[in-house]
Formats: C-alpha cells, structure tokens, sequence
C-alpha cells in the first residue's frame, strides 16, 4: 500500500476509472475532451482556465498536466503566473466577500 | 547555459555508443516500454525502408557560432569538423545526378565553412528545385563578414530555414543563449528588407520552432498562427510557415534529460503519442544525409549516433541512389521523437 495520497504515476492511470463504470467513464472523456477543443475560446486560452482553476482546486495532477500543455502551446511562464493570480484573486475575493455576511450578521446582533 | 560542446568537455555523452546504450536499456530493456523496433512492429511497419530519395540534405560542418543547450548535432566553436572542397566536389557530382527535389544544407552554422559560397554557387548551377540553407539566423549578424548573406542567399534564390524557439526574447536567450532573440529579430528584418518571407515573395523564409525543454510542440498550425500574429505586432516582422519539430533524445538534448531527471518520463511521452502514421511518412524514408566527411546516413540524427546506412554504399563517392532504395533504415529509440503526435522532421509535421 501506498504511504503517499498522492502518486504522480497515477494521473497516467486516470483512463481506468471508466472500468469501473464504462458508461460514465466514456461520457465524461467525451465531454473532456470536447470542452477543451478550439471554439468561441482558443485551445490555448482554454489551458490558462485549466492552470488557474487546476490551482483553486489545488490538483496536483491537473497542476502537471496543464503546466505541460501551456508549455507545449508556447504559454509563457508569466503568462501562466498571471492565469495563477486571477485564480487567487477570485479565491480571496470569495472569501472576503463574505465578510460582507458577517458584517450583516454583526449589525444585526449587535449594532 | 554550456559555452561548451560536450565533446570539448569530454562528457561522456559525446561518445554516441553510450548514447546508444542508455537508450537501450534501463526502461527499454526492462520491457517497461517497447522498442522502436518492436512498437513499428506491432502495425506492420518493420523493417523501415527507404523509399525513392526526395531530400539530400548535406551536414559542412559542426562548427557554429552558438552552442544552444538542446543541439543534436553538439554543435559550438569549438567543434573543428568541416567539409573539404574536396568532398564538396563529390557532393556536387551526386547533386547534378540525383532525381531528390530538395537540397538542403546544414550544419553547425554551415555558414561557417570556409568553402560554404563557392558550393553554394556551384550546388545553384544544378538547378535544384528546392535549395535549402539551415540558418542560425545570429550568423547573419555575428560578423561584417556575414552582412551579405541575405543578398547572396537571394542572389542563388536559395530557402532559408531558420531557428526560432519563441516569439519571446526570455525562452529564446534561455535555450539558444543570451543576446540570440535580438540578433535574431535582427536577422529576420534583414532578411525581409530584402524580400524574404514576405507575403507573395518566391523568396521562401520558414522559421523551425522546438520546445525549450522536455515537453513536445504543440499543434504545428496553431504555433504558426501564435508566431506569426507575435512577430508581426512586435517587429513588423513576416515569415512563411513554421517547422514544429520535435526534440530528439541525443547529444545534449540527452544529457539535459539526463541532468534534469526528465529522461524517463520524456521517454513515455515520445512513446505514448507514438503515431503509426507519422511512421508511414518518417523522413529517414525519403531522405539521406551526408556527413562532413562525406559518409552517408538515414538522417542527421544517425549521422551524430555514428550509425551509417545499411547499404553496400557508405561513401558520397561511391553514391548509387538505385542501390540506396529500399535499404532498410537503421533505428533505435530516438527514432520515437520523428513519430509522435503529428510526426517530426526537418520539414516539419508529417502526419
């Protein structure tokens, strides 16, 4: 057994979740694959969405894979920074935005 | 960034039977991953044979002005091989005769050989449909001596086909050194001044795009677009198509693999986009390349491998293009760079 959560070897293995449910597994590679192809976005705009949200979602995996696929379309490495900032700025702006609940809350209890 | 080639450093991968061995074994010996020889095997493609020759690309010489960190050819200023006027002569004897539509020149910076305008000169009087010079571009500018060489590659309407790693001056410095983006951008507003690679112009300039590290090219059609759209808002500068090519694992794109702990894992990736027609189209089928000293290869990569043609013909001077069809190709796992994805070669995609 493993002593890791994580294994970089496994995101080679991603294919085999569909043996255990074929139907499901193929429909959502479909789609996969059919949302990263070229459309009203650009396949290489559509790689900087990856990285960012890859990051948000803290996936490793994803982390590997479309830092590979930026480089591989040309992708900058600021480019790919910036993507990560937006990506942060949305995660912290959700966070504080809350604070606006939390300061309904406090006036209403409080005020 | 190395300022030297790794045979001026001794390295032990400036021996190609080393090169060699580590390709054969570890992953490829434990069965971890197929041979070249067994994967072409699998869709009926073994033995590779050479087809009717289309390209005849000649290497005059591993001397060049730059020592960029993924050369195949482990090319730099130090590196003293150059061809002789001599193995010209035979060279152009073979160029007169032969039924290949393309001549394509290269090097190091071929630029450098001392003899490189009077072949140029004479290799034009054959009236070759396809001329190619591989040019280093930095060349053009690396001495007064070279400012011509726009004029005169017009002058013998030859094709130039240059490197560009990327529009930006950051990942181009890093692979080929510092100060190439520049001179390079340089080069190229030289080279359109007097008409090449301009819209409409005969005058053909294509650019040879390959990645900066252990990744693959992306979509071949799609960098060209980026390139194209980069280079022109920035420098005004036009180009007609771009090569997409595909690093190949030896000399020091191998011994960066090595170092950076990305031999293996580049290695499945060569394998896992392996694509049986990139194979059919491989360039080793319909092209041969002559070394600096006149002997005869499937491509410059077996060139640099030491791995000659399985031929009764291994010399330009004993050359016979009927005997040289349907030799069998000599391959090894580096042969997997040629057939991922869409296919590599000095042309380009393939597939």
């Amino acid at each position: 057994m493993q002593k890791t959560y994580y294994d970089p070897a496994d995101l080679k293995k991603f294919g085999k979740i569909s043996d255990w449910n074929q139907e499901l597994g193929d429909k959502f590679f479909e789609y996969y694959g059919k949302v990263f192809e070229e459309g009203a976005l650009t396949a290489r705009e559509k790689s900087l969405i990856a990285l960012a949200v890859a990051h948000t979602e803290q996936c490793p995996y994803c982390i590997d894979a479309y830092t590979k696929d930026g480089l591989q379309r040309g992708v900058t490495k600021e480019e790919m920074m910036e993507a990560i900032h937006v990506g942060a700025a949305i995660k912290g702006g959700a966070t504080l935005v809350h604070g606006v609940q939390m300061m309904n809350k406090v006036n209403k209890l409080d005020g | 960034m190395a300022t030297k080639s790794l045979h001026k450093r001794e390295s032990d991968l400036a021996n190609s039977n080393r090169q060699l061995e580590i390709l054969s074994n570890g992953i490829f010996q434990n069965g971890e991953l197929p041979t070249f020889k067994n994967k072409i095997a699998e869709s009926n493609q073994f033995p590779l044979k050479a087809k009717k020759l289309e390209i005849l690309q000649i290497n005059v010489g591993y001397m060049c002005n730059q020592v960029c960190d993924h050369c195949h050819v482990d090319a730099g200023p130090d590196r003293k091989e150059i061809m002789t006027r001599d193995t010209m002569r035979q060279c152009l004897e073979v160029i007169k005769n032969t039924g290949a539509h393309t001549l394509d020149l290269t090097g190091g910076a071929p630029e450098m050989n001392p003899d490189f305008r009077w072949f140029v000169e004479e290799a034009a009087k054959a009236g070759i449909k396809d001329f190619i010079v591989r040019s280093n571009l930095t060349i053009i500018r690396a001495n007064k001596k070279y400012y011509d060489l726009p004029e005169f590659f017009k002058k013998h309407n030859v094709h130039v086909v240059s490197s560009m790693p990327h529009w930006t001056r950051g990942k181009t410095d890093k692979q080929r050194g510092d100060g190439v983006f520049d001179a390079s951008i340089k080069a190229l507003q030289v080279l359109n001044a007097v008409g090449y690679g301009m819209p409409e112009s005969s005058l053909k300039l294509d650019l040879v795009y390959n990645p900066s590290g252990a990744f693959l090219p992306g979509d071949q059609a799609t960098m060209e677009k980026d390139f194209k759209k980069a280079l022109k808002e920035d420098f005004n500068i036009h180009f007609h198509n771009l090569f997409a090519i595909t690093n190949l694992p030896i000399s020091r794109f191998l011994d960066y693999l090595i170092a950076s702990e990305n031999y293996e894992d580049y290695m499945y990736a060569l394998v896992e986009a392996y694509n049986p027609t990139a194979v059919a189209n491989v360039m080793c089928t319909n092209t041969l390349s002559v070394s600096w000293d006149g002997y005869l290869y499937d491509c410059d990569f077996n060139q640099m491998l030491e791995l000659p043609v399985n031929s009764k013909v291994k010399h330009i001077s004993e050359y016979d293009e009927s005997l040289l069809e349907g030799r069998n190709i000599v391959i090894s796992q580096h042969c997997y760079g040629c057939t991922a994805g869409a296919g590599s070669s000095c042309q380009g995609s393939v597939a």
